[in-house]
């Protein structure tokens, strides 16, 4: 009643002034907080509808891979999440060759967190035959060529086989470790995948822990 | 605080406005339930503009895309279904709130004399939601979107000379087609939102400068110097209303006092509101109309095709005529007597309190022929309804003509002088 001028303060005092103010504020605090939560309720849909439909979920689900028709030496090309992913069946040769040119890579023992755990070593895969990596550079988002059976050594000498960015010349060997001195900050992406036999992999999702 | 308060105002003038449009705006004190329809259109109004940004968000406005995209929203978006609902039930809620309003203008004469352009902005504001619902109604591309839309576009064909070419045009095709439906997206959620946010504006601009009217139709600013100082309010009012006026002690500060009023309105209305929203958001067909949960389909109309239930008053009037013309000659018409209202009625008294009995019946039965209306052109065609919308039609005209005549010499009682007296 701050804006009744003196002549009223009077009257307004005997008729409108509680006696004692608390059961005005606990009526204020309460109504508010009640609005509050009706506003934040009404907030819920709004935020929530934001996140992926069930049409971007279903696209997004795990994808089955028959691996039983791949060649050694081979890499075949899925998609999912709309992203490429690549299974490579790697031969004895090339399984070798990994431990070849270790002092050349950036992070050769994969310790920057960005894979499952199964794939933080030199092979960074489940099964040594067969590499599995999201196809895409760290660096800007290109997608890298596989150079086999010697073209890569025009790369990185000494080398046979690897892949290399043609956007901006990132280099990364058969397990899709980064090599030094070139822009992609970060070994290949493992994604999480799991065998269900030794035909099919689930790329997607990881195996429940035993 | 202060100190920021200050800055910000040194170059904004933030409070200025504040204080001068709602703190400290000067409210009759006897505003009843009647005047909560303005603030409840507000929200309203917000709420559309809010779904609707959301709805854009996933809708995809051609003739391929369209129904698909809204089941999608339904089905397939995370709280979708509540988007559009709050929506397609803001829509109805909407047209209820400005009926209302609307009559709570005509009963105390809102409309008459200093506050005639503070009719003609509202009546614009409802042709623009007129429009703004008619094309928001045919972008689900449903069965009742494409013949409503067909049957609304052919309106424009009645106009002698151009009216064929006037249809292609707004059409863009031959038919009602993709063109159309993506002009008319474009028009729902740009150009007429912004149109009505400018109307409300200035409807709220013109409001006050006037200032509100009130049941009893009695002024609350008084010449500068007539009142004595016990007369005048004890209340804090902008200075902008107090240096050109008297004001009575008649009024209350906007807020809280209006505030609070509306705010309990507002929860009532979130009541029904949100019923409707959670358990009939169809309405039984009358928001959402069944046909339209059928893809629209140009080789066979619905078998009974109706306008949403806030348009079927002037398609009954449409109806009633048995001559193309005139008939929409006559549903315009039908729009533009409320246009004219303020120059239609001569009388001096505002307030149906004060004035003759015969307006006071002239006003209930108007409104009773309008919902009659309504229920004429919202259910199937019968011949006793014929006659029926015919004679209504006459009464709905009759009502403004009757109005001119008796306002001229009106019998009124004596008005106060004052709100508390």
């Amino acid at each position: 009643m701050s804006n009744v001028s003196v002549d009223a303060t009077e009257s307004a005092h005997n008729e409108n002034q509680p006696e004692n103010n608390t059961r005005r504020r606990f009526l204020t605090v309460a109504t508010s907080v009640v609005g509050g939560v009706g506003a934040v309720g009404a907030a819920v849909p709004f935020i929530a509808s934001w996140n992926p439909s069930a049409k971007a979920k279903a696209a997004g689900a795990d994808v089955e891979v028959d691996i039983s028709g791949i060649e050694p030496g081979q890499l075949i090309r899925v998609m999912w999440r709309s992203k490429p992913v690549w299974i490579v069946r790697r031969t004895p040769e090339i399984l070798e060759q990994l431990g070849n040119h270790e002092g050349e890579l950036k992070d050769p023992n994969s310790e920057a967190e960005q894979q499952p755990v199964f794939a933080q070593n030199r092979f960074r895969s489940l099964k040594e035959e067969y590499l599995i990596l999201v196809g895409i550079c760290t660096h800007l988002g290109c997608s890298p060529q596989h150079l086999k059976g010697g073209a890569f050594e025009e790369i990185v000498e000494g080398v046979p086989d690897g892949f290399f960015c043609p956007c901006h010349g990132s280099k990364f060997d058969m397990a899709g470790r980064v090599f030094q001195n070139v822009p992609a900050p970060l070994n290949l992406v493992v994604p999480p995948y799991q065998f269900v036999d030794d035909a099919t992999v689930i790329i997607g999702s990881e195996a429940e822990a035993v | 605080m202060n100190g920021f308060l200050a800055w910000i105002e040194e170059r904004i003038p933030l409070m200025r406005v504040a204080n001068m449009h709602a703190i400290q705006y000067p409210a009759p004190k006897n505003m009843n339930f009647w005047y909560v329809f303005g603030f409840l259109a507000t929200i309203v109004l917000v709420n559309q503009i809010v779904t609707g940004i959301w709805l854009t968000m996933n809708f995809v406005p051609s003739a391929e895309g369209a129904f698909a995209s809204v089941e999608y929203i339904m089905r397939e978006i995370d709280y979708g279904w509540i988007i559009r609902y709050m929506h397609s039930t803001g829509a109805s809620a909407f047209f209820i709130v400005v009926y209302m309003h609307m009559f709570r203008g005509m009963i105390y004469g809102s409309y008459q004399k200093p506050r005639e352009l503070l009719w003609v902005f509202g009546m614009l504001i409802y042709l623009a939601l007129m429009a703004e619902a008619f094309m928001g109604y045919v972008l689900p591309w449903g069965q009742m979107s494409y013949w409503g839309a067909q049957v609304i576009v052919s309106l424009f064909g009645a106009i002698p000379v151009i009216g064929p070419d006037l249809v292609i045009w707004i059409q863009g095709d031959y038919v009602i087609s993709g063109a159309t439906l993506n002009r008319f997206f474009a028009l729902h959620v740009i150009a007429l939102p912004l149109v009505i946010v400018i109307l409300v504006f200035l409807h709220i601009i013109a409001l006050h400068e006037v200032g509100s009217n009130n049941p009893d139709g009695i002024a609350i600013k008084h010449k500068k110097g007539s009142l004595p100082e016990s007369e005048k309010t004890k209340y804090e009012i902008h200075e902008y209303y107090t240096s050109k006026y008297d004001i009575a002690d008649d009024v209350l500060p906007f807020f809280p006092h209006i505030v609070l009023k509306d705010l309990v309105a507002f929860c009532i209305f979130l009541g029904l509101f949100t019923y409707v929203l959670f358990f009939a958001p169809e309405m039984g067909g009358k928001f959402l109309e069944h046909p339209n949960f059928e893809i629209a389909n140009p080789l066979k109309t619905p078998e009974h095709i109706f306008p949403v239930w806030y348009f079927t008053p002037f398609y009954a009037i449409l109806k009633a005529v048995p001559d193309k013309l005139f008939g929409v000659l006559a549903m315009f018409g039908a729009i533009a007597a409320l246009f004219a209202l303020p120059w239609l009625d001569r009388g001096k008294v505002k307030s149906w309190r004060y004035r003759c009995g015969l307006h006071k019946v002239n006003l209930i039965v108007f409104a009773i022929v309008f919902v009659f209306l309504g229920y004429l052109g919202g259910t199937p065609q019968e011949n006793w309804k014929i006659i029926a919308s015919q004679i209504a039609t006459v009464m709905y005209f009759g009502f403004f003509i009757a109005l001119f005549i008796y306002s001229k010499n009106e019998n009124t009682k004596p008005v106060p002088a004052r709100i508390s007296k």
